[in-house]
């Protein structure tokens, strides 16, 4: 369908060559603009009204007091679907710390929130697939699970700074709201308004590089990091992600071009991840709750995981 | 003067709600006295994780993202439109 828009704007109507560079570019821009737009929209207002049935205050009554396990599992799955903003990362962290959930559950559900969210999957979905869709949640959960459990065998705890453990937070209060249709259906609508608004920008950046990528992406370079022996192909692309900061949102019509220059898919799912998860400005604002030690073992320990993650994909796919 | 109280450090959405309810506020009359609150310590007392968050004359009215007008004005409701069911 909109393949078919994008013919007709662009071929029938612009009137340029469907066999020119240019013109494969601008149909590609113009159809995942289209196509995108439209999930986008769709599926940000239909998480929104899930999500106004949590938040992460539920989130912390419902971890409490379960057993590690099951605790990280939760911790991990509301972590996907619980937004937040990175300035609300360290009363997060807090309020974990102060409910007595486990250090190395926190560092799972710090993990699994950014790096899991609808933008990433609508956007993944619309451009390169469920397959692909999958493996990048399946995965997200597999380093959310494996780097808290990891994070915790240092003993993070010691890291932690003096004054969070001396802080009382008060009683979680319920917001008294309505809970009728017509109020959840107005979150929704503005959650989908003001995410759209955010990160619009961003989508066309990131289709327009894509799309000129999809036209003119260097074909040697393409070859020399497309293939899937290359091991240090991997941890070069995480090396270059990790640093970069755009939560995923730009990155991945970034990603179909580089998928569909024949870049193996663990290297792109791992460049995609290391984006993602590690941003420096959430970890400054952790600064303010634990040191840096733990902080750059965080990134480690992540950094880790995403390699090897990476490495698998490229081996066994 | 209604006590008004924004939760939150330095951020993006912080700022966006404040400019929010200001403007909601100027657009209705309801006179209000907007402080925010960036300790940390003091933004947990309040048993809120996510930011920002809306203390209106002590009790809790909202907790991360920004809402959207008519959820703003519902908070004052008892000052702009007491009778009126249908203003928010």
């Amino acid at each position: 369908m909109f393949e078919l828009l994008a013919d007709y704007l662009v071929f029938d109507l612009a009137g340029l060559d469907s066999s020119s560079k240019l013109g494969e570019s601008v149909q590609f821009f113009v159809m995942d603009i289209a196509k995108i737009f439209f999930m986008l929209i769709l599926i940000i207002y239909l998480i929104g009204l899930f999500r106004s049935f949590i938040s992460p205050e539920k989130v912390r009554t419902y971890v409490q007091g379960k057993s590690k396990f099951s605790a990280r599992i939760s911790a991990i799955f509301l972590g996907a679907f619980t937004p937040f903003c990175s300035c609300s990362s360290v009363p997060i962290f807090i309020g974990f710390v102060e409910a007595g959930i486990p250090l190395g559950v926190t560092f799972s559900f710090l993990i699994a929130s950014p790096m899991i969210n609808e933008i990433a999957v609508v956007m993944l979905l619309g451009i390169v697939g469920w397959k692909i869709t999958v493996l990048y949640v399946v995965s997200g959960l597999l380093v959310a699970f494996f780097g808290g459990i990891i994070m915790e065998k240092f003993k993070p705890e010691k890291w932690v700074e003096e004054y969070v453990w001396k802080i009382k937070i008060g009683e979680t209060q319920n917001i008294k709201k309505d809970n009728c249709f017509e109020v959840r259906n107005r979150y929704a609508i503005g959650q989908t308004k003001e995410i759209v608004r955010r990160i619009w920008k961003w989508i066309i950046l990131g289709i327009g590089l894509g799309a000129y990528f999809h036209g003119y992406f260097p074909q040697e370079w393409a070859q020399s990091l497309g293939d899937a022996n290359n091991f240090l192909a991997v941890p070069m692309a995480v090396l270059i992600g990790i640093p970069l900061y755009s939560s995923t949102v730009g990155v991945i019509p970034l990603a179909e071009a580089m998928l569909i220059k024949g870049v193996a898919i663990g290297t792109t799912l791992a460049f995609m991840m290391s984006i993602a998860a590690i941003s420096v400005p959430e970890l400054l604002i952790l600064r303010k709750v634990i040191k840096w030690q733990a902080l750059l073992l965080f990134t480690a320990i992540v950094t880790v995981s995403i390699i090897l993650i990476g490495i698998v994909f490229n081996v066994i796919l | 003067m209604i006590e008004v109280k924004v939760l939150g450090m330095d951020c993006a959405n912080c700022k966006a709600i404040q400019m929010l309810i200001k403007q909601v506020c100027s657009e209705n009359a309801i006179p209000i006295n907007l402080e925010k609150i960036e300790d940390t310590v003091e933004i947990m007392s309040y048993g809120i994780m996510s930011t920002p968050g809306v203390v209106v004359d002590g009790k809790i009215a909202h907790a991360g993202g920004i809402p959207d007008k008519t959820t703003v004005l519902s908070w004052f409701k008892s000052s702009c439109c007491p009778t009126d069911n249908n203003c928010c």
